[in-house]
């Protein structure tokens, strides 16, 4: 089951790798990542994506990443209310006589183009998962010459 | 008032109450060898710097107090690497200190450079890396904290040489405050409550006790317990000197060579007190067939060794000594033992611990005992790794906490020598043995300097069988005899022992295995006692790996 796992750490130098290093020496991939400054300068938030194949593994992590010292708070999302989004820069082929199918394609949508120019166009989408599923369905007919994604971020509804 | 970087560590180790300082100097740690030249701190040179991290560790375990180690840049630092990997898995409190290249050449490869922050990560309870010397104080004081509290471990200080010699403002925090960082003391009381009601019902209970009671200085309610039960006990290896040894509802240490009575014991209780131990692999045998009939308590500090091998029923986190005192006071319904401990006892009578002694050989066992009787069980015994540490842990009767010190998590071979060394120095009056076998006493031999130099009289008993004799055991029970590099072509280690100004004592035959003994404690210098014994003798019982408790291969018929 995939777990959105939010952990509030100390802003700190090697935090980063003290809490990547709980998840590679378990053969854990880190499906997503995005690490920021909060409200608060000296803490910063980590969201970060995983696949659990055997929730009690998952459980020794959450436990261990409360272990280390420099860990505030962590909270897994994935059964709690939660917002959830994603930001994703899109590079599609382009030219001046796609403009109208372009922007069908975008109206009404979690997307728009950032800029267009003969040859390509940057098209920003932020929305939750399965709006950026079905928004990069779409780009498909013009052809996706390169992606970047931000990485989950999560905040909790209560 | 103004110091270097360097006087600021000296000063705040002895804010701390540092006694002594094992280490070995180098070209980063320089300014703190220049502070520690007048500086009123004892220091002991090691040989190496393996040594100086576990007399560090050797010394914690016998005190209680936080051992402390030091060493330079690159090599020095990864020197103490498996000394810290140790104290790391066997949860004791220890600061190392090393020396880093000057903080602007981080990172550049520069002369005998090391990551060592990212190097013992995975192998530190925390690390830092001093990057302002304003900070080193506050940095110091959270180490001991860190290293000293919750489940202890050992904490790194990597401090580049420039911040060693930078000056600043000495201000001591006399208060710590890591928000991030709050270890749970006392038990849920509705937890205990459970427990309590559970224990009443219980008809087989067993009390299972490993190292964090000793950590914890809970061997008083363990023992208040144990007796208001009226239950039996047993141990592992990290809780020896827990409950005392002779006591009639002791069970000694149970698992892969626990005693045959400890594992049937495991194996048909319906309630299993776990205290201060995590279920690890050489206690439990086969996982899924571990105590088939038990509910579980287990009491521990550490979270994460609540549910990570074996299922638990009433799980406490908190402080051993605390949780303990106030289960006391909740249980008001004992239950009634008396049938168990009948099967407890016909156990005992089944499956004593044995050994076939011989007239004409010197059995390792049987050294060990007399170690033991001479000592009236109150030495402080340390080990090395292999037969040598099984025997010891099986026939030296311990009765009290801090007595027995061994590398149990890791099973570092070479710790025996330099732990005894620290533990004699935090407990000068005691009788410290080394129980070594004729490979572990080679892999930090040159400790043997260490003592002689700084009159630090233990002494050692090398078990020379002239095998590595636990891999020879496994390769004898599980390979058909493939002696596969397992024999070893040793040194004459009474020379060697004189070399390097120690008493080296060889016995051949048994008739003088107690003179030996007798001996060696009355010479007022460090002695090395090489006893030639049966070379192909096996630890019994025994677990094979992957198997059921129960399923132990007894070795004698």
């Amino acid at each position: 089951m995939r777990h959105t796992i939010s952990v509030l750490v100390e802003n700190k130098f090697g935090v980063l790798a003290r809490i990547a290093g709980l998840f590679s020496a378990r053969g854990y991939n880190i499906a997503s990542l995005a690490v920021s400054e909060t409200l608060d300068p000296t803490v910063s938030s980590m969201t970060m994506v995983v696949d659990a194949e055997d929730e009690k593994i998952l459980e020794q992590i959450k436990k261990q990443l409360n272990k280390l010292i420099d860990v505030i708070i962590v909270t897994d999302f994935t059964k709690k209310g939660h917002v959830e989004r994603e930001l994703v820069l899109a590079k599609i082929s382009y030219s001046a006589k796609d403009k109208t199918r372009l922007d069908a394609a975008l109206d009404n949508t979690c997307a728009k183009a950032v800029q267009r120019s003969s040859g390509s166009a940057i098209i920003e989408i932020m929305g939750d998962q399965d709006e950026i599923r079905e928004l990069l369905d779409s780009l498909k007919q013009f052809g996706v010459k390169e992606l970047v994604r931000s990485g989950r971020i999560a905040i909790s509804k209560d | 008032m103004k110091m270097n970087g360097a006087r600021i560590l000296i000063e705040s180790l002895k804010r701390e109450g540092v006694e002594v300082i094992f280490g070995y100097p180098g070209g980063q740690v320089l300014p703190i060898f220049d502070a520690l030249y007048d500086a009123d701190m004892k220091f002991i040179l090691t040989r190496h710097e393996q040594g100086a991290a576990h007399a560090a560790d050797g010394y914690s375990r016998a005190t209680g107090k936080v051992g402390v180690c030091l060493a330079t840049s690159g090599p020095g630092a990864t020197n103490l690497v498996t000394g810290i990997a140790n104290a790391y898995m066997d949860s004791i409190p220890m600061v190392a200190i090393t020396g880093q290249v000057k903080s602007f050449l981080i990172g550049n490869d520069a002369f005998q450079e090391a990551d060592i922050t990212g190097v013992t990560r995975s192998i530190t309870k925390h690390n830092y890396l001093v990057k302002d010397v304003k900070q080193l104080a506050q940095t110091i004081r959270e180490a001991f904290y860190i290293a000293s509290t919750g489940r202890p471990g050992p904490v790194l200080i990597d401090i580049p040489s420039d911040m060693q010699q930078q000056e600043t403002e000495f201000i001591w925090p006399e208060e710590v405050d890591i928000r991030s960082y709050k270890p749970v003391l006392f038990g849920h009381p509705g937890q205990i409550k459970r427990a309590a009601k559970l224990i009443a019902s219980s008809k087989n209970p067993l009390i299972y006790a490993g190292g964090g009671v000793i950590t914890s200085g809970a061997h008083y309610e363990l023992k208040k317990l144990v007796e208001k039960l009226n239950a039996p006990i047993t141990w592992t290896l990290m809780g020896i000197g827990c409950f005392p040894d002779t006591h009639k509802l002791s069970l000694g240490m149970l698992g892969m060579h626990g005693t045959a009575y400890a594992n049937h014991a495991v194996m048909e209780a319906d309630l299993i007190i776990a205290v201060g131990a995590r279920f690890d692999d050489r206690v439990t045998g086969r996982l899924d067939k571990f105590a088939p009939y038990a509910k579980i308590i287990h009491i521990d500090i550490d979270p994460t060794s609540i549910s990570k091998n074996v299922k638990v029923d009433i799980p406490i986190v908190g402080d051993a000594k605390n949780i303990l005192g106030q289960l006391l006071e909740d249980i008001t319904k004992v239950p009634d033992t008396s049938e168990w401990l009948k099967a407890i006892s016909q156990w005992k009578k089944k499956y004593p611990l044995k050994y076939q002694d011989k007239k004409d050989i010197i059995k390792p066992q049987y050294v060990i005992e007399q170690i033991d009787d001479i000592t009236k069980g109150s030495a402080i015994i340390t080990t090395e790794v292999g037969q040598n540490q099984m025997w010891a842990a099986q026939w030296y009767k311990y009765n009290y906490p801090r007595t027995f010190i061994s590398s149990g998590g890791l099973g570092t071979m070479g710790f025996g020598l330099p732990a005894a060394m620290g533990a004699k120095i935090g407990m000068p009056d005691k009788v410290v043995f080394d129980i070594a076998g004729d490979g572990s006493i080679q892999m930090n031999i040159q400790e043997l300097a260490t003592c002689v130099c700084n009159k630090i009289n233990v002494k050692v008993a090398i078990l020379n069988n002239g095998y590595l004799g636990m891999v020879r055991q496994w390769q004898e029970l599980f390979y058909k005899k493939r002696y596969s590099y397992t024999c070893l072509h040793n040194p004459d280690f009474v020379k060697l022992a004189e070399s390097y100004g120690a008493a080296g004592i060889r016995v051949t035959k048994k008739e003088d295995v107690r003179k030996a003994i007798e001996k060696a404690i009355s010479i007022d210098n460090t002695v090395l006692i090489d006893f030639k014994v049966e070379e192909e003798e096996n630890v019994f019982p025994m677990v094979p790996a992957g198997e059921a408790l129960n399923r132990m291969i007894e070795g004698l018929a």
